[in-house]
């Protein structure tokens, strides 16, 4: 069965997939995108003028949310690669769900934080809480997309571990545990901030 | 050099140990070009679509470039009548009394924002990476096309939807945006600050968000096909340093631009959100804002982290292009290439870490400019090293003095003369006087802005044959080249003089400054060489279009006898580049005079008693 995997790939140089690579890189891009962010938050800090509050606790729960959701689709991923293939489906619906719940529960965030008073349109240190989280919400849609791709070809495609449709797989694989250990990053951020 | 007869020959070597990739072997109607709209409009090609980023790039600059005369007018004749333009530009020439028609005040600025705008980003940006990564990677690296073609393509239309915002903005009601091609707050976060600030800036923002889109859908796959699809033999060492070029300046743009747009997000939330990421306390019309706590410095450090990487990613593909282009016209290999290659990359690497040298009179505390003073100036150490190689490698050459030649060598002169006002502005104390003068003025366009405009041209004759099957015309080449060099000089060195006395930049008129008006008749004098160098160009957009239909034909593989693989193509190659198998590398680029042989192309194998290879 590996030797299917490996069929159909095509002779390049390097063992990466130039779609896989192409990938990464573009993480790479967002990664700045969020770096820029952080670091215009250091600087506004440092610059003054600067509100000081707690950040909701629904912000920690739901970093459990997402990197559950990890945990789910990796899963599924080995369930893919070993033959299991109601692991491999319903482990994909589990990191789905997960997925969901967390945009919700960061829409929640941000009721907690209207409720404390802290607007988008107040002082900067919390409209950079609902931009930076919003922004990352943002990716975690567009993760969401390619999960539902990924939801069709498991349910309407027979199942066949082939090198093209793994390949797809760890495409979105990727971009998913990115997301999460992106959030990872700037819950610490905040934290520690 | 008849000993050149001893190499093999082309066809033979890529037919005995070319790779064969089985391409043509589905060769069922090529998708690629199938027809009309496939090949010329929603092409997958890279050539064809280097270019469309060319001509569309030239088109930008003839507006960017004409915005400028007319500008320039103003500034040269403050009192001269514009009314007879008043047909092309309306309402923005507003006629007194007496008949006598001027520029307005609002569209003045407009012009010189745009002007800036579209020079950087859609001709030097888009224009000259995005035209020659696209012809010379798969090309020069041996790869039949891009990593990914789709994307490839639909960089390019990001480029073009870009234009066509940016175009649109030029005649909304209230103007195109004013506030500088910087988009510094408060002009570009308040919609109500001035005439162009509103509608204008909404579509600024909205062109320069698909042109970021387009930068990192282009840089994405430029890197992907360099580390990917090089062919059998094709190390980095072994890369022609054009594409070197292409894939550091790649690698900067998707480190630089996406920072671009946080600093464009927290914009468009302070815009349209309410957010003061970038307000505080501000009066417009005697009423107060209630936006508090932001700053609009913070604006300017993120786009700075842009916008000085993002001068070195107009610059390199310049200097890449400068740099086959006199080896290949010196006959001699280019002098120090791995020292080119690790400037390169360090100068990339430090531009990353210079960005507030534009920021040193923003308040910003002299302990901590100090620390970008010192990194500005330590980026002049590989920038010196690239001008060193360059000049020794034009000693002792061959040298063909050609249209390509001689632009190439026009480009080291402007970035020497550029480069050394830049370890001026480098210094934060000189910089107090300096700063928002017309000394940054002819800084950064002798730099920037002609120096890259000459390595794109000298790309251009050289490329012409490869792109069209036929040359440039040479005469009126050497006219172009001639009267934009001398022109550029006259335009700009005169600013530095003019900066020196601390004249704004960026002013409409200095009629209220007593101790400027000694500069009237030298800002008449740019004027008009302005407006001579401008119709000058006309000349090569004449050449460019009658050489692509008329001009002489070319009639060899290699008409320059050059030693990098695209030259190993057919004259005008199809999709695929290569009609039968890829080549094979066997050595680095520049193996000019080498052993006696004139030229040693990289898909020659060693030869017998050649001494070291590379
Ligand atoms: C030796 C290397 C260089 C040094 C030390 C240097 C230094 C500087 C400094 C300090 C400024 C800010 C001046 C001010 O606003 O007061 C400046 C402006 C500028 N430089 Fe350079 N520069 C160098 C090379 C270059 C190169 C190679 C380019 C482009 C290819 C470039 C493009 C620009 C531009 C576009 C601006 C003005 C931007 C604006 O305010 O609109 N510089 N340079
Ligand atoms: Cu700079």
């Amino acid at each position: 069965m590996m030797e299917s995997v490996h069929k159909d790939r095509i002779d390049y140089r390097n063992k990466i997939h130039p779609h896989k690579f192409a990938l990464w890189i573009s993480l790479g891009s967002i990664l700045m995108m969020f770096v820029a962010l952080t670091s215009a938050y250091v600087v506004k800090r440092a610059a003054g003028n600067w509100l000081d509050f707690e950040l909701p606790q629904i912000f920690y729960y739901n970093t459990f949310v997402i990197l559950l959701s990890s945990v789910f689709l990796q899963m599924s991923y080995k369930g893919f690669l070993k033959g299991k293939e109601y692991v491999y489906k319903y482990m994909l619906v589990a990191a789905f769900i997960a997925g969901l719940a967390f945009v919700v529960m960061q829409y929640k965030g941000w009721q907690a934080l209207h409720q404390i008073g802290i607007d988008l349109s107040g002082n900067p240190s919390g409209s950079f809480i609902y931009v930076i989280s919003g922004f990352h919400a943002l990716h975690v849609l567009g993760g969401i997309v390619a999960l539902i791709m990924a939801l069709v070809y498991a349910f309407k495609l027979p199942y066949r571990p082939t090198y093209k449709r793994k390949n797809r797989f760890e495409l979105v694989l990727h971009y998913w545990h990115f997301i999460g250990f992106l959030w990872v990053y700037l819950l610490l951020f905040l934290f520690t901030q | 050099m008849e000993k050149n007869s001893l190499l093999i020959d082309d066809e033979k070597l890529l037919k005995e140990v070319g790779v064969d990739d089985h391409f043509h072997d589905h060769h069922e109607g090529d998708p690629y070009q199938s027809n009309f709209f496939s090949k010329y409009v929603f092409s997958m090609d890279h050539k064809m679509i280097a270019k469309q980023f060319l001509i569309t790039g030239m088109f930008w600059a003839v507006i960017g470039a004409a915005m400028s005369v007319i500008f320039r007018m103003q500034l040269g004749f403050p009192e001269e009548s514009m009314t007879w333009i008043k047909p092309l530009l309306g309402k923005w020439i507003v006629v007194d009394s007496a008949g006598v028609g001027h520029l307005a005040t609002e569209f003045y600025y407009a012009l010189v924002t745009m002007h800036g705008t579209i020079i950087v980003f859609f001709v030097l940006t888009a224009g000259l990476s995005g035209t020659f990564s696209n012809l010379l990677i798969p090309l020069q690296i041996g790869a039949r096309d891009m990593a990914s073609p789709l994307l490839n393509m639909l960089s390019y239309w990001f480029f073009f939807l870009a234009g066509v915002v940016m175009f649109l903005s030029l005649f909304v009601s209230t103007g195109p945006f004013s506030g500088g091609w910087v988009a510094y707050p408060p002009l570009s976060a308040l919609p109500q600050a001035s005439s162009g600030s509103g509608m204008g800036m909404t579509l600024w923002l909205v062109s320069l968000v698909f042109f970021v889109v387009s930068v990192l859908l282009g840089g994405i796959n430029y890197i992907t096909t360099v580390l990917n699809l090089r062919t059998k033999g094709m190390s980095m060492w072994r890369l022609p340093l054009t594409v070197w070029s292409f894939f550091i300046t790649a690698i900067i743009g998707l480190l630089s631009f996406p920072v671009l747009v946080s600093g464009f997000l927290l914009l468009m939330a302070d815009r349209s959100l309410g957010t003061s990421f970038y307000l505080s306390e501000i009066f417009i019309n005697g009423q107060a804002l209630d936006n508090v706590g932001g700053s609009p410095i913070l604006y300017q450090h993120l786009f700075w982290f842009l916008g000085h990487p993002e001068v070195y990613i107009i610059i390199l593909p310049a200097m890449g292009i400068a740099s086959e282009v006199l080896s290949t016209h010196s006959r001699k290999p280019i002098f120090g290439y791995k020292a080119m290659v690790i400037s390169i990359a360090s100068i990339a690497f430090l531009s990353f870490l210079v960005w507030a040298h534009h920021m040193f009179m923003s308040g910003m505390n002299p302990f901590i400019a100090n620390f970008f003073v010192i990194f500005t100036l330590i980026i002049a150490v590989p920038s010196a090293v690239k001008v060193f190689n360059w000049i020794s490698t034009l000693y002792g050459g061959s040298i063909r003095l050609n249209s390509a030649m001689l632009f190439a060598i026009g480009f080291v002169s402007m970035f020497i003369s550029g480069g050394l006002t830049g370890i001026y502005l480098g210094n934060s104390a000189i910089d107090i006087q300096m700063h928002d003068t017309y000394f940054v003025v002819a800084h950064f366009h002798i730099v920037m802005g002609v120096a890259a405009f000459l390595g794109m041209f000298a790309g251009i004759y050289h490329w012409f044959p490869k792109m069209y099957g036929r040359f440039l015309n040479e005469t009126l080449g050497k006219l172009h080249f001639w009267g934009t060099m001398i022109g550029a000089y006259l335009i700009f060195w005169p600013m530095h003089y003019i900066g020196l006395a601390g004249v704004p930049r960026r002013y409409y008129k200095f009629d209220v400054f007593d101790t400027f008006s000694q500069f009237a008749e030298l800002n008449q004098f740019i004027t008009i060489v302005a407006v001579c160098t401008f119709f000058l160009q006309l000349i090569f957009i004449a050449n460019f279009f009658h050489s692509m239909f008329f001009g002489k034909k070319v009639t060899t593989k290699n008409p320059w006898k050059s030693n990098t693989l695209e030259w190993t193509t057919p004259i005008t190659p199809g999709h695929g580049n290569w009609p039968g198998n890829i080549p094979t590398v066997h050595r680095w680029p520049y193996d000019y005079s080498k052993d006696g042989f004139d030229f040693i192309p990289q898909i020659q194998p060693p030869l017998a008693g050649e001494s070291e290879n590379h």
